[in-house]
């Protein structure tokens, strides 16, 4: 007797759980975890001359990334997702607040304006600052109409146009998880703090962005990890001055046809995504908020 | 009287800074929707030569990039019901059973969040090719799902959390199958959960370009179309289809937002 109910306790259960998580599982598998697998491993291959990948062990795809012209698109790349983040926190972090703490009934209107230039596909607006920036874009234009500047002004294929093109990517991805947080906030708090005598600026500082920190933090992860891979970004508007890691990966699987290589430079942005969500992790973050 | 006066400024500042915040936001859209009514014919169609609406004729019979629109649209929809039936039983079984593996799925699932697009693109590239999947709407589908399934799970996990299984249980014991009460229950307590996941899936699947551009083989899909005509100057009627796009879809929030489609009675 005892035997039938455990049966029928391990099918009661059993068979649902497959049905519902066996294809995620499987999925998980082979579109995920095998893939990646595969990427670490062809690593450390060989290509013959034909460009085909050789499943033979090497190290010399890692020596190559050693390479002082390498090392200098890591320091870009780098500097441009730090430089992106920050300028995402200081423009994301006040408006974020305006919007969260509005009485106004427009607020939902408010909310829904970040995200309808969504719709608009990414390069289609990148492209539209191309043409806004480009030497016989509108910028240009006004400028020289205001007699700010003459023609010869080039606005395009610097460092500073890449960030433009990556803070107007990333921007509303750091303004929703501070949106979230802020709205959070307890408004008394506020009031305790200044009725306590502190001024705006200490209530800032110690009342508002300790309580928010944590979507600074996921807005700051959000913002950071993507930016080191938007190849077209700069590519569009970079026009190849300002290559990134993300354009290395692309160049070997699209052009150059090295893709052990490609998987190399793959597994260090990889390894880079590892260590800052375990520093987010430390900091309290939680992975919850890193979905939307 | 002062402190009014310092509110009021204050006050000020920040509808001219979130001003400036939203024009910036909406630019690059005003430059692409002005440039649809551009009469140039050169390329690269940026210098402004007067006002035309040709460009919304002529898009109609460019049948690549109508083809490529088409192929976008189509799996965008297969991969948002896939990945929304995937994920939703996915995240009621994850919620609901115990199974050895658990946290390494729950695990499993930030990978497609976190790692950058790029290195999600080369590996299903490179996984693709190896096992000899022929490139194509196949392999186009098959990514959106693995990236879009996460995004359900956590919508309709979100939605689980505050979700009191002892319904399960009154179903069951008044005489409902386990089937019956999953589509008679747990489905309609999940379900704005598993419609935000699927906006969700169907957004991120119609704006991808990274993780397209590797996998794609010959199969154009309308980011990749305007990826490709890029370097020799984006014709107008790109931009036109992208206005149209865009009027479309604000159109269709304004319906839904407005309550035309529930009904006043359901606005609570």
């Amino acid at each position: 007797m005892s035997g039938k109910t455990s049966k029928h306790e391990f099918r009661s259960n059993t068979l649902p759980a497959l049905v519902t998580v066996g294809p995620v599982a499987l999925l998980l598998l082979f579109l995920v975890v095998a893939p990646l697998i595969l990427v670490a491993v062809m690593s450390f291959c060989k290509t013959d001359e034909y460009y085909n990948v050789v499943y033979d062990f090497t190290a010399a795809n890692y020596g190559k990334l050693l390479s002082v012209d390498y090392l200098k698109i890591y320091a870009r790349s780098l500097l441009i997702s730090f430089t992106t983040t920050l300028i995402c926190v200081l423009i994301g972090y006040p408006f974020a607040y305006i919007i969260a703490r509005t009485k106004s009934k427009k607020k939902k209107l408010l909310y829904m304006l970040v995200i309808i230039p969504f719709w608009t596909n990414s390069l289609i607006r990148i492209y539209g600052w191309r043409s806004f920036l480009g030497n016989s874009g509108w910028l240009i234009k006004i400028l020289t109409f205001l007699h700010i500047a003459d023609g010869s002004v080039d606005l395009l294929y610097k460092t500073g146009t890449t960030i433009l093109g990556m803070v107007y990517c990333f921007v509303p991805f750091m303004v929703l998880p501070l949106y979230t947080a802020i709205e959070k906030l307890d408004g008394s708090l506020l009031e305790a703090s200044s009725d306590l005598g502190a001024r705006p600026l200490r209530t800032l500082f110690e009342v508002i962005l300790p309580l928010t920190s944590g979507g600074i933090f996921s807005g700051c992860i959000m913002v950071f990890i993507p930016c080191l891979g938007y190849f077209f970004v700069s590519n569009i508007l970079g026009g190849g001055n300002t290559d990134m890691i993300g354009n290395l990966i692309e160049r070997q699987f699209k052009s150059a046809n090295n893709w052990p290589l490609g998987a190399a430079l793959s597994i260090i942005l990889i390894l880079v995504t590892l260590l800052l969500v375990k520093i987010y992790q430390k900091l309290g973050g939680d992975m919850d908020s890193l979905g939307v | 009287m002062k402190r009014t006066v310092k509110e009021k400024r204050n006050k000020g500042i920040g509808i001219v800074f979130c001003s400036a915040v939203y024009l910036f936001l909406f630019l690059p859209i005003f430059v692409v929707v002005a440039n649809s009514f551009n009469a140039t014919t050169t390329k690269p169609y940026l210098s402004w030569k007067g006002f035309t609406l040709d460009w919304y004729a002529k898009l109609w019979s460019n049948s690549s990039l109508l083809e490529s629109f088409g192929n976008t649209m189509l799996i965008a929809l297969l991969s948002t019901l896939l990945s929304t039936v995937i994920g939703t039983l996915g995240a009621v079984g994850i919620y609901r059973y115990k199974f050895k593996g658990k946290g390494i799925i729950n695990g499993l699932l930030y990978i497609p969040v976190v790692i950058p697009e790029i290195v999600i693109g080369i590996a299903l590239l490179t996984i693709f090719s190896n096992t000899g999947v022929p490139r194509g709407m196949l392999t186009l589908i098959l990514s959106h799902v693995s990236f879009c399934v996460p995004y359900v799970i956590f919508n309709v996990r979100a939605r689980l959390s505050g979700y009191d299984a002892s319904i399960e249980e009154a179903s069951m014991d008044l005489g409902a199958n386990r089937i019956v009460t999953f589509f008679e229950i747990i489905l309609p307590v999940l379900a704005p959960g598993i419609a935000g996941g699927a906006l969700l899936a169907f957004t991120l699947s119609i704006d991808d370009v990274i993780i397209s551009y590797f996998v794609n083989g010959q199969t154009k899909t309308y980011p990749l179309k305007v990826m490709e005509s890029i370097k020799s100057g984006v014709s107008p009627d790109v931009n036109a289809l992208s206005a149209l796009l865009l009027l479309g879809t604000i159109g269709l929030v304004f319906i839904t937002q407005s309550g035309i489609l529930s009904g006043k009675h359901n606005k609570v």
